[in-house]
């Protein structure tokens, strides 16, 4: 919230409530506010959590809001506000909310919150697609939620994950302008990104777009066990990489996100600060389109492609060891990951399936890859490109700033393309959906499948998987999904990006992040 | 004069109208706004609803005849980013980027006069030497790497000991070629003086000067050099002029040739191209506001190509182009002024 009032009670709530012990977080309530300024690559576009589906907004929304429930390190479920919940049959889903959780504004969270937080996430632009298998909330009672799905649904812990409960009460009725409080205004300006009231460690004080973001510790916090101990947050947006690092090794920020990979080592050489990374799920691939290229009908030409491109060494050397070489789609930890899928690099074997599909002298292709939108994108796509040289492969690669590139990917304007892809839902379902089904402009199925690659009996076993909700039996489909697709070489892909940040040394890191590239700040502890 | 005034009236006009055009016509190259502002799972008809709202879909005459009524009005557009009008977040950013530019001018004025005047009156002196192939240095380095180069040495700092720590004269060079940092290295800072609107500056308080330093400095690099050589150069030119010599061989003093004789001659060449040189240094503002993090409009210029933002960078290339057009004007009307031979309206006077 950033009204007057607010920001008068929340200074007066720093000033004079958080000394008494009750409230305070630690016994160290009589020491001095601590700040963190932290500096990402750009900050969020609206105080809407609903407004964009973006790694910027669900950062944001771990600050203001909480989640039902949340990802740990190992991509396990976390309780945060459900405590509970078990499967009642195939379709129904109840969970058990937590008691005594009051909003920013004061409000107490209740099971109303939870249904009404569903219903406009099914009325989000961004948010709809991935809440369309969720057919009802009801509130059961105060505390307990019943969510269904249109049919058996395996993945509504995942969904949770997205539901972070606005005050539903607060954001009920009109604006002096007649304007519906709760409405989603994507090109515009509305109630609710202007305002905000959740259940989160962080209240917005004050925000100006493109220059900072304060937050100040909420009070009333929930989680009274959170070791977080940081009072205030500024956020800075900082585009240019450069200056992002510099910033952080002059000491004008505590903390940063990304870490530009040239600058790594160099952020990791300094003694002030401290570099924490772990592997991320980001997939980058290519894609081989069969519609414009007719050797790419043949499963033998894309094996031979797979099997000409050093993956170890494109991690190794151009991303400097900061990515998992990758062989599927899914990574660890994602119930598709397949342990037995290895990268296979042998420009042996290439050559022999080239000649085998009778391409021996090779063919001339088109490629395209942004040049702004992955870490090194356009060094990876020159590296690719002299690699299938070897084969015999006469590769003309563009690349392009982002801002034209994704056209250049709608129109399918190169034979091969690179994207990179994270699973909105944390599951290998998603990445299927989107990158390797038989493209459907009716259900959106295979919206980013550049390869125009087709397989109706993988797609069948996909289906199957989707509504299996036994989770063991879902993740042993998967992975036969996973293995069918590396066989029929349906894609080239390359790594998973790792995720790092970069902070003082006394801004304890590693404990708060986890793969979805946003630090559990609530949670952050700063050495005094 | 009133003629004159008219006359660039018109010129504007025309300038403005082909800087819309052609900012209209760049925009298809500019990328789809729409997929900066959609998730990545947003299905395709539902972008294609958004494309229609914003009337992306309508052909190049009818979206500029739109544009072009409502700007006669003096409304711009609403920025997708922002959601504000395009208008209001120039004001915003429009203060940061003048101080900046302000503060540039102040270091070229303070620092070319007496150093180009110097380098004139004493050509073979070691000290003109220096100034001269420093700025040969000055002029071939790019702004970026100025900025870089500053922030690493004086708000990061180095540590760079090449000589024997163990020494007193080695402790002492080391300390010569290192620097200590702690100047900021980003931003405006937290102490600035409201002044008006939306105008916060930077100049009133010894805090918020330091801020501005590194930018202004880097801003300066380019243009500064530029002036020291194009005032020696001027100035020579008029040393060995016949009035010069006259002056000389009539006992004034050397004093007064040079600082009210010389200079006021030299000065007019350097009126002029100061003037269009101020538009360029609009321009160079965006790269010293993007390494600086700077909130200004060179800054937000570069993030709204970034963004597809094509309201605002249309609005961002008209007011520059309004910006030139007015310096260009003053700077005619101010060499009326210096040198009244000059007629402004090109009729026997």
């Amino acid at each position: 919230m950033i009204d007057k009032k607010t920001l008068l009670a929340s200074l007066l709530g720093a000033s004079v409530v958080l000394p008494l012990p009750a409230l305070g977080q630690d016994e160290s309530s009589d020491s001095d506010p601590v700040t963190l300024r932290m500096a990402y690559d750009a900050d969020p576009v609206s105080l809407d959590i609903h407004e964009q589906l973006s790694g910027g907004i669900l950062q944001l929304s771990h600050l203001t809001h909480d989640p039902l429930v949340r990802w740990t390190k190992d991509v396990k479920f976390e309780p945060r506000l459900a405590t509970d919940w078990e499967r009642i049959d195939d379709k129904t889903m109840r969970f058990t909310l937590r008691d005594g959780v009051k909003f920013h504004t004061g409000n107490d969270f209740t099971a109303k919150d939870v249904v009404w937080t569903i219903n406009r996430l099914k009325r989000s632009g961004d948010f709809k697609a991935i809440f369309d298998p969720i057919a009802s909330a009801t509130a059961i009672d105060e505390h307990t939620v019943e969510i269904k799905t249109h049919r058996p649904y395996p993945l509504v812990l995942n969904l949770a994950t997205y539901i972070f409960p606005m005050d539903s009460e607060y954001y009920s009725g009109e604006t002096e302008d007649g304007d519906p409080k709760d409405e989603i205004v994507k090109n515009g300006d509305s109630f609710a990104s202007r305002h905000s009231s959740g259940t989160g460690p962080y209240e917005v004080v004050s925000r100006q777009q493109g220059v900072k973001v304060e937050f100040e510790r909420f009070d009333d916090y929930w989680d009274k066990d959170s070791p977080g101990n940081v009072d205030r947050l500024v956020l800075t947006p900082i585009g240019e990489n450069a200056t992002r690092v510099s910033a952080l090794l002059s000491g004008d920020v505590d903390f940063i996100a990304p870490v530009p990979p040239n600058d790594l080592e160099r952020v990791k050489a300094d003694k002030n600060v401290e570099l924490t990374t772990m592997s991320g799920t980001r997939i980058i691939l290519m894609q081989l389109n069969q519609k414009r290229v007719e050797a790419f009908e043949d499963p033998r030409v894309r094996q031979a492609f797979n099997y000409a491109v050093n993956q170890q060494a494109i991690a190794d050397r151009l991303m400097k060891g900061f990515a998992t070489p990758a062989a599927q789609l899914s990574p660890k930890g994602y119930d598709g990951y397949n342990d037995s899928l290895e990268p296979r690099y042998d420009v042996e074997k290439a050559k022999e399936l080239m000649k085998e599909a009778g391409y021996e002298d090779g063919f001339s292709v088109t490629m395209m890859a942004p040049n702004n939108r992955y870490v090194n994108d356009a060094k990876i796509s020159q590296a690719v490109a002299t690699m299938l040289s070897r084969i015999n492969v006469d590769v003309d690669l563009k690349t392009l700033p982002k801002a034209q590139y994704w056209g250049e990917f709608d129109d399918r304007a190169a034979d091969i393309m690179m994207i990179g892809w994270h699973a909105d839902t944390e599951d290998s379902a998603n990445l299927y959906q989107y990158l390797t089904e038989c493209p459907d402009a009716e259900t959106g199925a295979g919206q980013y499948n550049a390869a125009n690659y087709c397989n109706p009996e993988i797609d069948e076993k996909v289906a199957q998987a989707n509504v299996e909700t036994d989770r063991d039996k879902r993740a042993e489909m998967l992975q036969a999904v996973e293995k069918a697709l590396y066989d029929d070489a349906a894609f080239m892909p390359l790594h998973w990006q790792d995720l790092a940040w970069a902070a003082k040394k006394n801004v304890k890191l590693e404990p708060v992040v986890n793969v979805m590239n946003f630090p559990y700040l609530g949670d952050l502890v700063v050495e005094q | 004069m009133i003629a004159f005034l008219i006359k660039r009236l018109m010129h504007a006009f025309v300038v403005m109208f082909v800087i819309s055009v052609i900012s209209f016509a760049i925009q298809s190259n500019l990328g789809d706004p729409i997929q900066q502002m959609v998730g990545q799972s947003v299905p395709e008809s539902q972008r294609a609803e958004l494309r229609e709202e914003l009337g992306l879909n309508d052909s190049f005459l009818v979206q500029y005849g739109r544009f072009a009524a409502n700007a006669l009005q003096g409304d711009f557009g609403y920025s997708y980013f922002f959601n504000e009008p395009t208008t209001e977040v120039i004001q915003r950013h429009l203060p940061a980027t003048l101080e900046l530019v302000i503060a540039a001018t102040l270091i070229i004025v303070v620092f070319s006069v007496p150093i180009g005047v110097y380098c004139a009156i004493r050509p073979r002196s070691a000290l003109s030497r220096f100034f001269m192939s420093v700025s040969i240095i000055g002029i071939s380095i790019p702004v970026f790497l100025t900025a870089i180069m500053l922030i690493q040495l004086f708000a990061i700092g180095v540590d760079f000991s090449p000589f024997p720590v163990e020494t007193g004269w080695g402790q002492w060079l080391n300390g010569v070629l290192s620097t200590e940092g702690g100047m900021p290295s980003y931003g405006r800072g937290n102490n600035l003086t409201h002044l008006f609107g939306t105008w916060d500056s930077n100049f009133f308080s010894l805090d918020g000067l330091t801020y501005l330093v590194l930018p202004a400095v880097s801003l300066a690099s380019i243009m500064l050099p530029l002036f020291i050589r194009l005032i020696r150069a001027e100035m020579l030119e008029v040393l060995q002029s016949e009035y010069v010599k006259f002056a000389t061989a009539k006992g004034i003093s050397l004093k007064r040739i040079y600082f009210v004789h010389a200079l006021k001659n030299t000065m007019l060449p350097v009126i002029t191209v100061g003037g269009v040189q101020l538009g360029t240094m609009v321009a160079y503002t965006i790269l010293t506001e993007t390494v600086f993090q700077w909130p200004g409009m060179g800054l937000m210029f570069l993030e709204a190509i970034q963004r597809s933002d094509i309201p605002l960078i249309v609005t961002y290339l008209m007011i520059v182009g309004l910006i030139f057009v007015v310096t260009n004007t003053l700077v005619d009307l101010i060499y009326g002024l210096v040198n009244p031979t000059v007629k402004l309206t090109g009729k026997p006077a």
